[in-house]
């Protein structure tokens, strides 16, 4: 266990990108998010009794749905930033090794 | 309730405690440094602080909160579940990495980061510290509602008993060791809730579910007889007070109260006026059953459902022919004049407990608004709780912060998935206290047996001192850091730093001692649904107009802050709630009906942030 000062990071040339994608993935999730919300709102939660799937209504499909799909999300968001971060690193060590 | 700690149970919270302490005083040998303290050195490494933070947010609210309160409101309860988790959307995409590249020690530093103005550090400081405390009132409060049944104390011993502990880990130890308690407590939180809900899937469902048992093994539940005005009075009962659907019946030594359910009168549970159920020394009983079960005789029921997956447990529930018997509460005036709370039934179809409406309803203008109102705050809360925020700061860089999202999200998605089978599981097994449905999931793993209930009691202790340690170094790094040294200018030095942060840690736990005290017996998910709306108010504006729009001016960044603090908790201190609850009065006698201050104060924090930006920005020139 360290216990030094707390670390400061260095530039990250992938910010504007990670910052540009998780704006997006944020709007698509609210979206998501407001649909559940406005649904009971709009319906007098009429819509969130029926039955879509195995005996389950639209009230806990639509909750553990939205549960999962930010763990999906999520997923996603860290495999395409960690991609974009090494494609970046690699590209400036290729960079370097060519000078 | 008439519940009383085993042996065994003491034993194994004893343990708990003991190992909690150990691990603060391990740490604190290593944690002399103000970044050691307040940001544990910066070199966690991500998978254990993406469970610390799994730690950090299943707090009292989550594990006790919202199994309480969809035990006895069904699927609304869920609704927190589900909003709670959704808030960690905006804390990955949009705040996580930008925080952690900006920060050093507290939220206050990110938001100062670009402007070293005096205003944000205060307005931050004071943010803090109000969020903090609103945050800490119901973890007390919950610690309070675990210790009477597995210690057989009073709930303001409770109270008392982890804000001693806490303090005393807090001035110890700092971050370090609020990190591995807080990792120790998520992983143990998410393996015996799971068990319990296993050991629930495989018990099935039945409408003759096994009762809890008291100290000489005598039955506790309390099942309501259903009787009429003539019965009552051919049993010597007299009607002497009725007030709505409820009526006082005197005879035979002692008060009876009854709602009226189309002619039919229902027994209820009561207290007030010096007495419980009618006695001085009398007690309540747990409640909530399931008095039908879809598709199923009425014989197949009592015989119960036997294994059930999943999928088939909540269908069964959802059925419109499964009828429940939620149990809510209301104050009226006796026939000697005295307000006592009266504790009654409800029948509701399987198709009302499964969806949103029993607390959250959704039919005039002003229960829409408060519906939009507190999922708006879930939302938008999480990624402005500063003892969040301040966990970005305990791993080495941007990516770790990101990555250790990541694993909150999975671990606390799938713990609030947990939530909706233990809080129905409760509701329907009859392990509900009616005076406070905090204790709800550990008393249903009191009817798999005594060893469970004292696991999970512990775990869910471990739970609110963890919590409320975060909790604490947030508030003492806004006293210490942001105010005295930063806005200060008292230019401390390390060990000075440290020092005082121990002193506010210890003067804002005594705080969070006399508020849990005071604010017994309100659900402590819905006290938690307040700090977010305050959280998101004050905090969230500034982070997301600091991040995108460039605009941004310290002026506007202190006002928005300041009039987020002031407009959640001034709509929070003159609604219905406060005057229900603490204030003593009713909902009726509220300056206004809106519960949840977030669709007022969250614009209008962002509004502020943008007027007073665009009338400052000569100055920022």
């Amino acid at each position: 266990m360290h216990h030094g000062p707390a670390q400061s990071s260095g530039p990250d040339p992938a910010s504007d990108y990670k910052s540009r994608l998780g704006v997006r993935m944020f709007l698509i999730y609210c979206v998501v998010y407001a649909g559940f919300v406005f649904t009971n709102v709009l319906t007098e939660g009429r819509a969130m009794q029926i039955i879509v799937v195995a005996g389950l209504n639209l009230a806990v499909v639509y909750g553990m749905g939205l549960i999962g799909l930010a763990l999906v999300m999520a997923l996603i968001y860290n495999a395409l930033c960690t991609a974009k971060e090494k494609a970046l690193a690699t590209g400036a060590v290729d960079g370097e090794d060519r000078a | 309730m008439n519940l009383h700690g085993t042996p065994l149970s003491i034993i194994i919270f004893g343990f708990f405690v003991v190992l909690v302490l150990w691990l603060s005083y391990h740490f604190a040998r290593r944690s002399s440094s103000a970044a050691g303290y307040f940001a544990a050195g910066g070199q966690i490494h991500w998978a254990v602080n993406g469970i610390s933070f799994a730690g950090d947010y299943l707090s009292a609210a989550s594990f006790l909160g919202i199994c309480g309160m969809i035990a006895t409101l069904g699927y609304d309860g869920f609704l927190y579940s589900i909003g709670y988790l959704a808030g960690w959307v905006v804390a990955l995409f949009v705040v996580a990495e930008p925080m952690k590249r900006m920060g050093k020690f507290t939220f206050t530093d990110a938001l100062d980061a670009k402007f070293d103005s005096k205003g944000i550090k205060l307005a931050a400081a004071i943010s803090t510290l109000v969020v903090s405390i609103c945050y800490l009132i119901p973890q007390m409060n919950g610690a309070g509602s675990l210790v009477e049944p597995l210690l057989g104390l009073p709930h303001w011993v409770g109270v008392i008993i982890v804000g001693a502990i806490v303090i005393t880990i807090v001035a110890t130890a700092g971050m370090t060791s609020t990190t591995y308690v807080q990792f120790l407590k998520g992983g143990l939180l998410l393996i015996f809730s799971t068990i319990l809900v296993g050991a629930l899937l495989f018990r099935g469902i039945s409408t003759e579910a096994p009762s809890l048992t008291g100290p000489d093994g005598e039955s506790l539940r309390f099942v309501p007889t259903e009787m009429t005005h003539d019965a009552l009075v051919e049993q010597g009962l007299d009607l002497v007070h009725t007030e709505g659907d409820f009526s006082e019946y005197v005879g035979n030594g002692e008060s009876t109260w009854w709602i009226n359910d189309e002619g039919s009168l229902w027994k209820c549970q009561w207290e007030g006026a010096g007495l419980v159920n009618g006695k001085i020394d009398g007690l309540l009983y747990p409640v909530g059953r399931i008095k039908a079960i879809g598709g199923m005789s009425a014989e197949d029921a009592a015989e119960g459902t036997g294994r059930l997956n999943p999928v088939s447990f909540l269908a069964k529930l959802t059925h419109p022919d499964t009828k429940i018997e939620q149990w809510h509460k209301t104050k009226v005036g006796n026939a000697a004049g005295d307000r006592i709370t009266v504790y009654f039934p409800k029948e509701v179809s399987g198709t009302d407990q499964m969806k949103p409406g029993v607390k959250f309803k959704v039919k005039t203008g002003w229960e829409k608004l408060n519906f939009v109102s507190l999922m708006l705050a879930l939302f938008f809360g999480t990624a402005a709780l500063p003892h969040i925020l301040i966990r970005y700061y305990t791993v080495p860089s941007p990516a770790c912060a990101r990555k250790s999202t990541i694993v909150a999200i999975a671990a606390i998605g799938f713990f609030y998935v947990l939530t909706l089978f233990m809080g129905l599981g409760a509701g329907i097994t009859g392990t509900v206290n009616p005076a406070d449905n905090n204790m709800s999931a550990p008393l249903l793993a009191l009817s798999f047996g005594g060893v469970l209930f004292a696991i999970i009691s512990a775990i869910a202790f471990a739970t609110v001192l963890g919590t409320v340690a975060g909790l604490i170094v947030a508030a003492s790094g806004a006293v210490a850091h942001d105010l005295m040294d930063r806005f200060g200018g008292m230019n401390l030095s390390e060990h000075q730093k440290v020092r005082a942060g121990k002193f506010a840690a210890f003067f804002v736990g005594i705080i969070a001692i006399v508020l849990g005290i005071v604010f017994r017996g309100i659900n402590v998910s819905f006290l938690v649904g307040w700090a977010f709306a305050v959280a998101a108010s004050a905090n969230l504006p500034a982070i997301l107009m600091l991040l995108f729009w460039p605009r941004t001016t310290a002026a506007g960044i202190t006002a928005s802050i300041f009039v987020g603090i002031v407009a959640a908790l001034g709509i929070i201190l003159t609604g219905p709630a406060m005057f229900a609850g603490p204030y003593g009065m009713t909902a009726a006698d509220a300056w206004h009906p809106l519960g949840q201050p977030g669709i007022i104060s969250i614009p209008l924090s962002f509004l502020t942030l943008v007027v007073v930006s665009l009338m400052t920005q000569k100055k920022a020139a």
